[in-house]
């Protein structure tokens, strides 16, 4: 086992003894679960509408009506849930003053913000994962198109990695959890409500460099079924963004 | 082992430590002694590579902490003030993940686990959370992750803090045991430790190294005479005076009880003799007779105090008495 590994294994033991996970986890499933109920139940209701009107089979399109909905709506959903999962990562080790044993241990701040940061990704993937229960389910009702569902999924985890390495790096400049879980809350919804301006002063130079900096148009494109190189690239970079800065507000944290 | 030239740490305005110099050889022990806020955990946490010096060097087997600090980070065991522990896991499972942060593999962990838990009698409680363990056991966790990987260099930041008189003896056995095959540093302000495990003291007060050498000679560069406590059984009245009248007895005070009396003499002579054949010839009743060294404690304040009239940090070295009460209780 790796340095690396160890402190995975050690923050997913840290997040699986403490209730934190089984709590956020549930009450995640618990929201997706009922969006999709509401969903599928709104898409019922058209569709008996669109019978009665036209007459004869109406085709129940799931992609649009449920899955490009519920998907746009996982958007708020995961900017409430990720604060709370990344919000210990390094105002714990600070609190309980275990920071300057992980400083003083021969590994780089690479590799602990590498570890933690994969450690929170693979909680997250692991409820991600089990959210998938619910194409599954549809499936056996209706027919549908996979790959929006495949695209769907790929743009919540790419949203659901730039939302923990803002999380992580909102950790590292606190050592109070509450303060920290805010400063996320706080980051992603500037970064969220800016796309409304970018909207309001269109497509001027200004506008659109607003725009791209926020994830809204580009988390929307891939919910669509859109891959756009456009959208990977800033995803990626603004994660790789972010853990860099994590990484300087660590380093920095020894200068104090 | 360790060299420390010149360090300076500046937190904005405030000097934590100023231009701290000394060294310490390969299996060597060297105790760090000062109040609190002197500037002992600045200087552990710039030897331990947690944060950079202002000024100066400072370097670890060779290897300078500013330059080199993950060479230096793996031959130094660290025992920062509050034991870095964590509270939801097992005594083992906690000392399997230090080991592996410092990349020990099969084994080769856990025979070092063995050893670990061995040399701290940790033993009994080797699968209990740590979160439900005692004060002093978390210590002594601390500690078995300082000596986990068998450093060269170990630095100890008050190791016996929180254990109880039996477990203190253990530990000091354990540093002393060290000793030899490890250059161990640690800091303390219980100064019979520092009597009982160091060969070497080094005293710092407002930032600034103030005394350097081994309890025994610092004591003795301190003392200005030769103090003698002799107990009487029946003193007469003027038993002070008559004492005086003995040839190179300088001085004599009343003692605690009524019949114990301090004698000075000039340094360097010992007037035990004369002391005991004068009360025996008076017919006093010799009870008791010895010579006083003077203890740490006494050194200590007396260099820590000698610094209030010479340098700003008056407030820091006044408060003294009031922090070591805080410790104590």
């Amino acid at each position: 086992m790796t340095p690396v590994q160890a402190i995975i294994a050690k923050e997913l033991r840290g997040y699986f003894v403490s209730p934190v996970v089984y709590v956020v986890g549930a009450i995640f499933l618990l929201i997706f679960g009922f969006l999709s109920y509401l969903y599928v139940v709104y898409a019922g209701y058209q569709a008996i509408q669109i019978m009665q009107m036209q007459g004869g089979q109406a085709q129940l399109n799931l992609n649009d009506l449920v899955f490009r909905n519920l998907f746009a709506s996982m958007r708020f959903v995961l900017l409430i849930i990720l604060p709370i999962l990344t919000m210990r990562l390094f105002a714990e080790e600070r609190k309980l003053r275990t920071f300057e044993f992980l400083m003083t241990s021969p590994i780089g701040i690479n590799e602990i913000v590498a570890g933690k940061f994969v450690s929170v990704f693979l909680v997250f993937l692991s409820l991600l994962g089990l959210t998938g229960l619910v194409p599954t389910v549809l499936m056996l009702f209706s027919d549908f198109d996979w790959n929006p569902i495949w695209t769907g999924y790929l743009g919540m985890t790419l949203l659901g990695a730039l939302f923990i390495s803002v999380g992580l790096l909102a950790s590292a400049i606190t050592e109070n959890q509450i303060v920290a879980a805010f400063l996320s809350f706080g980051m992603l919804l500037l970064i969220w409500l800016i796309s409304g301006l970018g909207a309001l002063l269109g497509d001027t130079t200004l506008g659109q460099i607003i725009s791209y900096v926020s994830f809204m148009d580009h988390y929307d494109r891939l919910v669509r079924g859109l891959i756009d190189t456009k959208d990977l690239v800033y995803f990626f970079s603004s994660l790789a963004f972010m853990l860099f800065l994590t990484h300087r507000v660590v380093e920095s944290s020894r200068w104090k | 082992m360790i060299d420390v030239q010149n360090i300076t740490k500046r937190y904005g305005n405030l000097t934590a430590i100023d231009r701290v110099t000394f060294s310490v050889a390969k299996g060597e022990v060297l105790a760090f002694l000062g109040p609190n806020g002197a500037g002992k955990t600045t200087t552990m946490r710039i030897l331990t590579c947690f944060m950079p010096a202002t000024e100066g060097t400072a370097k670890v087997a060779g290897f300078d902490c500013a330059d080199q600090p993950l060479e230096v980070k793996r031959r130094i065991g660290y025992l920062p003030e509050t034991p870095p522990v964590y509270q939801e896991f097992t005594v083992s499972e906690y000392l399997t993940f230090v080991g592996r942060l410092r990349g020990m593999v099969g084994k080769n962990l856990s025979t070092a686990l063995d050893q670990s838990i061995e040399k701290l009698a940790l033993g009994s409680v080797r699968h209990r959370l740590i979160g439900n363990l005692s004060r002093g056991y978390r210590q002594r966790v601390g500690l078995a992750q300082a000596v986990l990987h068998d450093p060269p260099v170990l630095i100890l930041d008050e190791p016996t803090v929180g254990l109880d008189p039996k477990q203190i003896i253990e530990i000091r056995d354990l540093i002393k045991s060290l000793a030899g095959s490890h250059s161990v540093i640690l800091s303390t302000h219980i100064l019979p430790e520092a009597t009982a495990v160091c060969q070497r003291v080094v005293i710092i007060s407002g930032g600034r190294i103030v005394a350097e050498d081994t309890p025994d000679q610092l004591s003795a560069r301190l003392r200005h005479s030769e103090k003698i406590s002799v107990t009487i059984k029946t003193p007469p009245d003027n038993c002070l005076t008559k004492l005086q009248s003995i040839a190179g007895i300088l001085n004599v005070f009343q003692g605690q009880s009524a019949g114990t009396f301090l004698l000075e003499c000039a340094l360097g002579q010992d007037k035990r003799d004369e002391v005991a054949r004068f009360v025996i010839a008076n017919q006093w009743g010799l009870l008791e007779l010895r010579t006083i060294s003077m203890t740490l404690e006494d050194v200590f304040l007396q260099l820590t105090r000698h610094e209030e009239g010479m340098t700003p940090q008056v407030e820091q070295v006044s408060e003294l008495p009031q922090a070591t009460q805080e410790t104590a209780s």
